[in-house]
């Protein structure tokens, strides 16, 4: 199949089932970041460059979750580690 | 007491004046008084769209302020004296609406009318969010296209944290979906997203899909809501939608390509 007849099939894709799809995952990203306080983002940047500090991460294997009860809050923090055994640094 | 709708999607462009006076002139139709108020300050159309722009005397911001009294700002309509028009200010101060004024209005309002019909102005600033904010129901206009359905889940998010029913604990809005500038005929080719894609999305109750329609710019050349257009499809989609607002069983139309001969003869209106 050359090139051409790719970009041929992929216009012949239904646009419609393309739309629902992003907005299915678009959507759903929104809403679960709705509730969420402003600071969050800025929250999980700085975060990241704290443990950068000392473990090489990046910011994918860092994830801040707020989550709110009736009585009370809870801030859920996931860091993934990298697997290989790299020297952390500690000062 | 009236029931207070407000008519929100968020996006610009959708129709919601257009869906604001067709529901206005609807339930007036059918008999309730009715009162639809433009919260579109600065930006004032809705006395176009129902066709009494020569008639505005007195606005919105008027009142609030005490320099007119409500009854000198509404409008009477002229095809049905059971509907009557608030019309915005064209002031280009921000901050002409306020909570306290507005509330004090819809409260007068509400010992006389039955119904009061909120058109929003687009965005979520002070317009919007005081158009939504004492209101009961919440008609989310909605075109089948990404930006439109992205701004009415928006919209939905708001209404459920902001309004007025949400600050104070009390039964939450109840929001309803108008897919309007809906094109069966593309659905069916897989261009447009379709009345379901649309639902499992947004997860709201459909009140009514109104069909894309040369009758809806026809109606807003002429001031006329486009309900009154008895013959188009979009007249009868809004009427079918004040229908079943009001309670009353109807099956969804102009959801599936027409082909009947008539269509053929005619083309659809």
């Amino acid at each position: 199949m050359s090139l051409l007849d790719y970009f041929r099939a992929s216009k012949r894709q239904k646009t419609a089932s393309v739309a629902k799809e992003r907005l299915q995952i678009l959507v759903a990203h929104e809403r679960s970041s709705k509730n969420q306080p402003s600071y969050l983002p800025q929250l999980k940047q700085e975060l990241l460059a704290v443990i950068q500090k000392y473990v090489n991460i990046d910011l994918d294997d860092v994830s801040v979750n707020l989550e709110q009860d009736d009585n009370q809050e809870i801030l859920e923090l996931n860091i993934v580690l990298p697997d290989e055994d790299e020297p952390v640094k500690v000062n | 007491m009236a029931r207070i709708i407000v008519v929100t999607s968020g996006k610009g462009g959708v129709g919601k004046t257009t869906t604001s006076a067709a529901i206005a002139m609807g339930l007036a139709k059918r008999g309730h008084k009715t009162a639809v108020i433009d919260f579109d300050v600065g930006l004032r159309n809705l006395d176009l769209i129902m066709g009494c722009e020569r008639r505005v005397v007195y606005d919105f911001v008027n009142v609030i302020n005490g320099e007119a009294t409500l009854n000198q700002a509404l409008i009477k309509d002229k095809r049905c004296d059971k509907l009557f028009i608030l019309p915005a200010s064209q002031t280009r101060d921000k901050d002409a609406l306020t909570q306290e004024g507005v509330g004090k209005i819809l409260e007068e309002l509400s010992t006389d009318f039955k119904y009061i019909v909120c058109d929003s102005p687009a965005g979520i600033e002070r317009g919007a969010n005081l158009a939504m904010y004492f209101a009961d129901d919440a008609f989310v206009v909605t075109n089948p296209e990404v930006a439109s359905v992205r701004d009415s889940d928006r919209m939905l998010g708001i209404l459920s944290s902001k309004s007025r029913r949400a600050t104070n604990g009390e039964d939450p809005i109840r929001e309803y979906l108008l897919l309007t500038r809906y094109s069966p005929k593309r659905v069916k080719l897989g261009e447009m997203l379709s009345v379901e894609d649309v639902q499992d999305i947004l997860s709201l109750h459909l009140l009514g899909v109104i069909p894309e329609s040369q009758s809806v710019l026809n109606a807003s050349n002429s001031g006329v809501p486009v309900i009154l257009d008895e013959e188009s499809n979009a007249g009868q989609a809004y009427m079918d939608i004040v229908a079943r607002y009001l309670g009353e069983d109807k099956p969804h139309r102009f959801v599936e390509e027409k082909k009947g001969l008539f269509s053929m003869l005619f083309g659809s209106r």
